[in-house]
């Protein structure tokens, strides 16, 4: 009989990895607790840096997991493991249990909260919206202010629940620069006349063509960049945001009216992962990802022998590298139960 | 003053809505390149003027796009022309031509004499 | 501003308040510039709600003023309040009700001092044990009085002889509410609604039939300071806080301001009559300026008490304007007479009157 991998999480990631181990000969089950598959991926529009449809990547993966020894279990939601010997035996919330090799957690991320964000607004002010917000209304074909009306006026805030020490969070989310600077271009590209601004601490644009994409939005859409995050925003009596920041380059606060402003949240880890991992010891990092066996050779284990990690549940990784992590996870799967599962 | 013994304290925020940034228009139109700065300094610490002066092209630069015309108008009198910033920016802003420009700009929307 | 997402954040901010038995410590400014606030609590508390709220004559100043002014040490001003801490004790008492927005600061900074270094708590016993032979108990709850009478905001309302509404036009009255810093500034979770949209004032406008004005500048300090204003030459920076304030607030045409700070309420009352000196300016409709409200004064007006008895002849900007648009009657030759009916000076040049 094959091997028998179960796989949490049906992502990106729980995507991919199974479609290799499936045909890597192993036996699969793929556990998501959603309805569907696809993750955060069915939420975005376009991908950076070439600003691909999620969509074909979806589709992509939806081939990869088409295959005979791929059991799918969707809306189930994991509740726990036990292991015994090499052995692991799975709950679902509905009472099942699955019995497998090895497993495989896929369990992705969650995006901030911005409501945690008080002196932002989320929630409060009209328009005050999300990076995930904006790629719904991207995917809708509609992106416009609460009125109706077309924005005249965009700002970006970058790090809105990352490198904030006041929300726990003292990690980067790596992602939201390169989206936001993608997102400012889509913007342009729908409302040519307007401006768009984005608020950043650093630029941290360190992947492949994004420092390429970032110099595309100034010189081709103008889009401005001023050093410093904004601490409030409020609304004027012509229900303008008006948005308070230091231009930390002049020295000097600047005050300035938007008609959007777009939070770019950033990622934590999900928190069905954590009540998993305080459940059955997994252990975690101090950014609350699953903290990896190895930083440079294992991360793609962690503290139990015969459980596995891909993807974003160890560190915010984009879908390039969560697609490589899955892929990396496959390899250690098969050497794993190949070579007597130490 | 003279009844209190003090007086109100002018406000340092930069208020971009109630700022003119006609001029930072002109440059742009003429001078794009304006728009790759990344606000790495490296001008500025080429400068010769800079090393002497409080002069800084790079605070230049953010300051017109903010239309902090003001200022503007009183710091590029203090460059010299010599080129050096463009040979070391790495974004390729041809930033002699926008002192040019600012120059231009402040002399035709104002009737300012450099 | 989405009311009912408004009302998601506060809920997160639900504090504990207690419901009767209060030690009640006074504010050492209110007393001088807003009399009637401190008065009209007692009555509504004892003769209204029916409550225990006991003063102990022993009681001080907490020394907020001199330790926010440089001039008085932490270990001093811990010591004070705990001997404020020894009254209520040997008065039998384990709420506090707190009148001013810094004590209220200060006791719970103190509070949190000794729970993270309980080295310092030890530290105070033997100071005062020493200096007084007292000793004393941490308080079971502490409030500010903003939070007992948003506490109680509905019990007002239900007695409410003149809503929050302008009987001229019959629309709400616009007001504009103004928190403390020292309220929930330090400590979020102790403002019933946290720091960025606190609940404790604008939830008795809404609930005496006000409506609330949010303006950019609500959540800026008023500039008071300490040492910024006790120094002369440094008040201008301390105006133009309160002037960058007022010029937020002025498209909105408020009828009022109602605060919960004896400092705030005091700079924003004078120093509207120090700008409309300096430079003629005035952030009221039709050139008058703004009257500054406590929520006391508010909820007695609101429950028709004389506004003479609650006080409001004693401050800078007159409230007349306010009174009328409530509907409220009065006799302004009273306003200036002692409890005998004895006439007082009239003061010159009242603003608003």
């Amino acid at each position: 009989m094959n091997p028998h991998v179960i796989v949490i999480g049906g992502g990106t990631a729980g995507m991919e990895a199974a479609g290799r181990l499936a045909r890597a000969g192993m036996s699969v089950t793929l556990i998501e607790k959603g309805k569907d598959l696809g993750g955060h991926l069915r939420d975005w529009y376009h991908l950076f840096p070439d600003r691909r449809s999620s969509d074909e990547v979806l589709e992509y993966l939806k081939g990869q997991i088409s295959h005979q020894n791929i059991r799918l279990l969707t809306g189930q939601q994991v509740t726990g493991f036990i292991h015994k010997g090499n052995e692991f035996t799975v709950s679902t919330g509905n009472g099942d249990t699955i019995n497998g090799d090895a497993l495989l957690l896929a369990t992705g991320f969650d995006l901030f909260k911005s409501e945690r964000k008080e002196e932002y607004g989320y929630g409060i002010y009209e328009n005050v919206i999300t990076s995930a917000d904006l790629e719904a209304m991207f995917r809708k074909k509609e992106v416009k202010l609460v009125s109706g009306k077309k924005p005249e006026r965009i700002g970006f805030l970058h790090c809105v629940g990352s490198r904030d020490e006041k929300v726990g969070n003292i990690y980067c989310s790596k992602l939201c620069c390169v989206t936001a600077v993608k997102q400012a271009i889509e913007v342009k590209k729908i409302f040519p006349a307007s401006k768009v601004f984005c608020f950043y601490m650093d630029m941290r644009m360190g992947g492949a063509l994004y420092e390429e994409l970032y110099k595309e939005a100034q010189e081709k859409y103008s889009v401005g960049f001023i050093r410093g995050k904004v601490s409030e925003v409020a609304v004027n009596i012509n229900n303008r945001l008006v948005a308070k920041v230091e231009d930390t380059l002049v020295g000097r606060p600047l005050k300035m009216e938007l008609d959007m402003l777009v939070l770019m949240a950033g990622m934590e880890m999900s928190e069905d992962a954590v009540r998993l991992a305080k459940e059955t010891n997994l252990q975690m990092g101090e950014n609350r990802f699953f903290k990896p066996a190895d930083h440079h050779f294992g991360t793609n284990m962690g503290n139990v022998n015969g459980v596995f990690y891909a993807g974003a549940c160890t560190a915010p990784l984009n879908i390039t590298e969560t697609i490589s992590h899955a892929r990396s996870a496959v390899t250690e799967i098969v050497n794993y139960l190949n070579t007597g599962r130490k | 003053m003279e009844k209190f013994g003090f007086s109100l304290t002018k406000a340092r925020v930069i208020d971009y809505d109630a700022n003119d940034r006609s001029i930072v228009s002109y440059i742009l139109e003429r001078e794009p390149s304006l728009n790759l700065c990344i606000e790495c300094g490296c001008c500025s610490a080429a400068c010769t003027t800079g090393n002497f002066t409080g002069f800084s092209l790079r605070e230049i630069h953010i300051l017109l796009k903010r239309g902090e015309n003001d200022l503007v108008r009183q710091k590029i009198r203090k460059c010299m022309l010599c080129g050096k910033c463009i040979l070391v920016c790495p974004r390729g802003v041809n930033t002699r031509n926008v002192v040019f420009l600012a120059k231009q700009a402040f002399t035709k929307n104002e009737g300012y004499e450099f | 501003m989405k009311q009912e997402e408004n009302t998601r954040v506060w809920r997160d901010y639900q504090k504990e308040i207690a419901d009767d038995h209060f030690f009640y410590v006074r504010s050492c400014i209110r007393q001088s510039f807003f009399p009637g606030s401190e008065q009209f609590f007692l009555q509504l508390m004892r003769d209204v709600l029916g409550k225990d709220v006991y003063e102990n004559p022993s009681h001080t100043t907490c020394t907020g003023i001199g330790y926010h002014g440089d001039v008085v040490p932490f270990s001093t001003i811990q010591t004070v309040v705990a001997r404020h801490y020894a009254l209520m004790k040997e008065s039998g008492y384990k709420n506090v009700a707190v009148s001013c927005v810094t004590s209220f600061g200060i006791y719970t900074e103190i509070l949190e001092t000794w729970k993270h270094f309980p080295e310092e708590l030890e530290k105070t016993r033997e100071f005062l044990y020493k200096a007084t032979g007292r000793e004393f108990d941490l308080p079971e709850n502490v409030a500010h009085t903003s939070d007992i009478i948003y506490k109680f905001r509905d019990e007002i309302a239900a007695r409410a002889k003149y809503p929050l509404v302008n009987k001229l036009t019959g629309e709400p009255l616009r007001v504009v509410e103004h928190i403390g810093c020292h309220y929930s500034k330090m400590f979020p979770k102790y403002g019933v609604g946290g720091a960025e949209f606190p609940q404790v004032l604008s939830g008795m406008v809404e609930s005496w039939g006000g409506q609330i004005v949010d303006y950019p500048e609500r959540r800026h300090c008023c500039g008071f300071g300490f040492r910024q204003y006790l120094v002369q030459a440094n008040r201008g920076y301390s105006l133009s806080n309160t002037v960058k304030k007022f010029s937020s607030m002025k498209p909105y045409k408020p009828d009022l301001v109602i605060t919960n700070c004896p400092g705030c309420n005091m700079f924003m009352d004078k120093w509207q009559y120090t700008i409309k000196e300096m430079e003629g300016l005035t952030y009221g409709e039709n050139g008058e300026s703004i009257p500054i409200l406590t929520y006391e004064e508010l909820a007695g007006l609101v429950m028709g008490r004389n506004p003479w008895d609650l006080g409001l002849q004693f401050h800078m900007v007159q409230s007349e304007p306010l009174l009328r648009k409530m509907g409220i009657e009065f006799d302004p030759s009273d306003k200036f007479k002692t409890k005998d009916g004895r006439q007082m000076p009239i003061p010159e040049n009242l603003i608003n009157s």
